[in-house]
């Protein structure tokens, strides 16, 4: 039997380049779902009934179903209607669809905890509504999205391992494959978890960092 | 006489079954001071809101130079301006809060800029040429680039003085302005007031300090109940009230 080294020196190259596919997909997932999650959120606050609507219909949606399913509904019902994409866009769309509906109501938590008073003030002198969100209401929720953010990409890196079932070699799959040849999940699993450790704690470390330099500017 | 500046008309509101302003009739006229007292719960601070269409009347209307503010009637109905319009009149209309209101992510100097940048366009030399001369006209030259949570209550609300000015109001609406200060600080923002009243601002003030009103007001409005109980020349309504709830409430504010 090969020792822990030498089994670690074998699968380490196979799991970096799982890991590569992982750092990819969250990154992809991560720019779309809070790009969408932001509009989505500003929907959900419309003066328009239909908007609003909408945008709530959309939340209730994909909060209420599975992310497996929405992956795999991508993947496996579109082709029923004869569009076919390559798996790792089916994986980003569902994924950002996903997660644009958990950054929504982040965002639009982070929004309505602004005084009301700040967009009055910003109305009085004669801002437009989406100048006033623009430069008095969106500037002033980046402190207090920061922390649910970081759990909502956190959450976002880990969920890419879901990726698997479509068969994208991401870091899970790459572990799952590794494992069933060598018959040795101990060892596997756990430089596994070392990789998912290493980009949620960097995550968490980056926060914790730019929230204490948000907090030094009073 | 000229035309006021300012023309409230039968002005009603409601929040839910709560009727806050049961019909208000009121002209302000260039240069006036007038100063609104009143109970907390008569309508005064709604009144004041609805001037700048930050509340939505009911029924009634307010008139800025002659023309409908946030509103105009179309064949008897009350149709809403387009944001745009309403975005310029609030422009010429400045507002104080009670509570100051300074965006905090902005330094003092950013505050007052703010809407002259965005709003008027100004380049930002030219602004913030213009916003130093506002701090330092509010006392407060060297404050401008402090952040407001390292401000004083006092302070903030005179940094807040100095962004309504900037957008050049030709009316300044006061909401409770002192309200929220601790003691001490009043009068700093008092003075600040009374300095623009001197310059000849329109200023239509709802306030507890009765030394104001009778100092610089031209004309005060007691309410009590979403109505105009009574109003006249401070002086003549300190020392002679006509109605038994002015007489009531004078007797517990003096």
């Amino acid at each position: 039997m090969q020792s822990f080294i030498e089994y670690s020196a074998k699968i380490l190259p196979h799991l970096l380049e799982g890991m590569q596919r992982t750092l990819m997909l969250t990154a992809a997932c991560a720019f779309f779902g809070t790009l969408l999650g932001i509009l989505i959120a500003l929907a959900r606050i419309a003066r328009n009934t239909p908007i609003r609507l909408i945008a709530g219909g959309y939340v209730t949606l994909f909060r209420g179903t599975p992310l497996l399913l929405q992956i795999l509904f991508v993947w496996g019902a579109l082709p029923q209607f004869g569009i076919t994409l390559p798996d790792a866009i089916c994986v980003v769309i569902a994924m950002s669809l996903n997660s644009g509906a958990y950054v929504a109501e982040i965002v639009r938590a982070a929004i309505q905890s602004i005084d009301k008073g700040q967009m009055e003030a910003a109305r009085s002198i004669g801002m437009s509504y989406g100048l006033a969100m623009r430069r008095v209401i969106l500037p002033q929720t980046f402190r207090r999205l920061l922390p649910p953010m970081v759990n909502e990409m956190a959450a976002l890196t880990k969920d890419t391992s879901l990726a698997m079932v479509v068969g994208i070699v991401e870091l899970m799959k790459a572990s799952q494959q590794q494992q069933s040849m060598s018959f040795r999940p101990a060892e596997t699993y756990v430089w596994t978890a070392l990789g998912y450790l290493l980009v949620t704690i960097t995550l968490m470390t980056l926060a914790s960092h730019f929230e204490k330099k948000l907090e030094a500017r009073g | 006489m000229t035309q006021p500046i300012l023309q409230i008309q039968n002005l009603h509101k409601s929040f839910g079954k709560l009727e806050v302003l049961k019909g208000i009739d009121l002209d302000i006229h260039l240069g006036e001071v007038v100063v609104v007292i009143g109970p907390s719960g008569s309508g005064k601070s709604t009144l004041l809101r609805c001037v700048n269409f930050l509340e939505k009347p009911n029924q009634g209307h307010v008139l800025f130079k002659g023309e409908e503010v946030g509103q105009r009637s179309v064949n008897g109905k009350m149709v809403a301006l387009p944001e745009r319009v309403l975005d310029m009149q609030r422009s010429r209309m400045g507002m104080v809060f009670q509570r100051f209101n300074l965006f905090p992510h902005m330094t003092a100097l950013g505050n007052v800029i703010e809407g002259l940048i965005q709003v008027k366009k100004m380049g930002r030399p030219e602004a913030e040429a213009q916003g130093l001369k506002l701090l330092k006209r509010v006392g407060l030259s060297d404050k401008a680039g402090t952040y407001p949570p390292f401000l004083s209550g006092g302070q903030q609300q005179r940094v807040a003085i100095a962004r309504a000015l900037a957008m050049e109001p030709e009316v300044m609406l006061f909401d409770e302005p002192t309200s929220a200060l601790d003691p001490e600080l009043v009068g700093e923002v008092l003075q600040v007031m009374k300095d623009l009243a001197r310059s000849g601002m329109t200023m239509m003030v709802v306030t507890h300090e009765m030394g104001f009103a009778r100092e610089v007001g031209h004309r005060m409005i007691f309410m009590d109940g979403g109505v105009v109980v009574e109003e006249g020349v401070p002086e003549a309504v300190f020392s002679n009230p006509q109605h038994s709830r002015t007489r009531e409430f004078l007797s517990k504010v003096l």
